[in-house]
């Protein structure tokens, strides 16, 4: 019954999305591309599935359960801790709205082997697909830009996959890219849940066992 | 004048200290009580000095930082600890070693009643989301209550706030 309507809930929302049409299960493939350039830090719910699908739940990548808010200054501690190395912060537009302080204080430091990627869904899919802030309007690619991250994106169709995954390897400061995609469901991948084991194999792969 | 501006000693030890321990981030909002570590942060070419626009920032910042292996430090005011309850989530349940310097208002002779609220909180919020409180009212006590809590830190994996208290960092009469 639950699933039923949370089913008729995403079918009106998607209705409702004008302008969001990329399916995400194709998009946030080809704009990362290589995923293995990446350390990746990602938000809660669909970036995290996004990018388990797209590593086979990789120790490269720290996905979110919690702690919503937390995963753009994650990656800003981070890039700032290995500038050997470029960083890839993939989360939504509802965690992405939760800390949006973050931007300013990422576009300050200004570390050029950040790359932020917000997948906009307009919604917040996790919870029955009640519309986001970015589904009533509010720009996000306008806010990192007006935080002074100067290098900023909006993809909203096929077109400028290409270009942005160009766009988030290269640059000499913080770039930022909102990408739009349809509100769909994400992968159904089960990622591990375990934030301790998480952190472990993440250190273990990045730094050698300690 | 207050105890922090007659006697900034401890506070160079202890940017001293932090330092020697390999702490490379430092992340703050703005403080009076942590300015002498703030300027300092700024004026070191080999560190990051990193305002935040609010205090659970620099708790996602210092995890992120750990998994780069890198060491940080948040500074914040009492108020600020009542910002980081829910992303505190993320260090007590990755196991992220994870330390912060309180200085503390609303507490020991405080003089602006809008600040006891949270600073008599602060002890009991920080326990319970899993971080040890360690709190300094003396002077002698800084150095080593700061090496005490890098060593619970960084060798045990441990979460831990150093309280630096209103009798140590001086109240404020407003």
């Amino acid at each position: 019954m639950q699933e039923m309507q949370t089913a008729a809930a995403r079918r009106a929302a998607e209705a409702a999305a004008a302008g969001y049409v990329l399916d995400r299960l194709e998009a946030v493939p080809r704009l990362v591309g290589r995923h293995e350039d990446f350390l990746i830090v990602t938000g809660l719910a669909g970036t995290a599935r996004d990018i388990a699908r797209l590593t086979g739940d990789g120790a490269h990548a720290y996905l979110l359960g919690g702690a919503m808010g937390a995963a753009c200054m994650m990656g800003l501690g981070l890039a700032l801790a290995r500038p050997d190395r470029r960083v890839l912060v993939l989360t939504g537009d509802g965690e992405l709205l939760m800390s949006l302080g973050a931007l300013a204080t990422i576009a300050v430091m200004n570390p050029p082997n950040l790359a932020i990627v917000c997948v906009d869904n307009g919604h917040y899919g996790e919870t029955g697909w009640q519309r986001s802030h970015t589904g009533l309007g509010v720009d996000l690619e306008r806010i990192a830009a007006g935080a002074g991250i100067r290098a900023t994106r909006t993809i909203a169709d096929a077109s400028g996959l290409e270009e942005g995954s160009r766009f988030i390897r290269e640059g000499n400061g913080t770039c930022f890219v909102l990408l739009r995609v349809a509100p769909t469901e994400p992968p159904a991948y089960k990622r591990n849940l375990d934030a301790s084991a998480c952190r472990d194999r993440f250190r273990a792969a990045l730094l050698g066992a300690r | 004048m207050d105890t922090a501006a007659a006697a900034p000693g401890w506070q160079e030890e202890l940017y001293a200290v932090l330092r020697q321990n390999g702490v490379t981030q430092f992340a703050y909002v703005p403080d009076a009580g942590h300015r002498v570590l703030i300027d300092r942060s700024l004026a070191d070419p080999e560190v990051h000095s990193i305002p935040l626009t609010s205090e659970e920032e620099g708790v996602a910042l210092l995890a992120g930082a750990d998994l780069g292996g890198a060491r940080g430090v948040l500074l914040m005011q009492s108020s600020g600890v009542g910002n980081c309850v829910n992303l505190l989530s993320l260090v007590k349940g990755g196991r992220f070693p994870f330390l912060t310097l309180v200085s503390m208002r609303g507490d020991f002779g405080e003089g602006n009643p809008w600040q006891f609220p949270m600073g008599q909180a602060v002890q009991p919020v920080l326990e319970a989301m899993g971080v040890i409180c360690l709190r300094v009212e003396r002077r002698e006590d800084v150095i080593p209550t700061a090496n005490a809590a890098l060593t619970m830190v960084f060798k045990s994996g441990q979460a831990v706030a150093v309280l630096l208290g209103q009798k140590l960092i001086g109240a404020k009469p407003f």
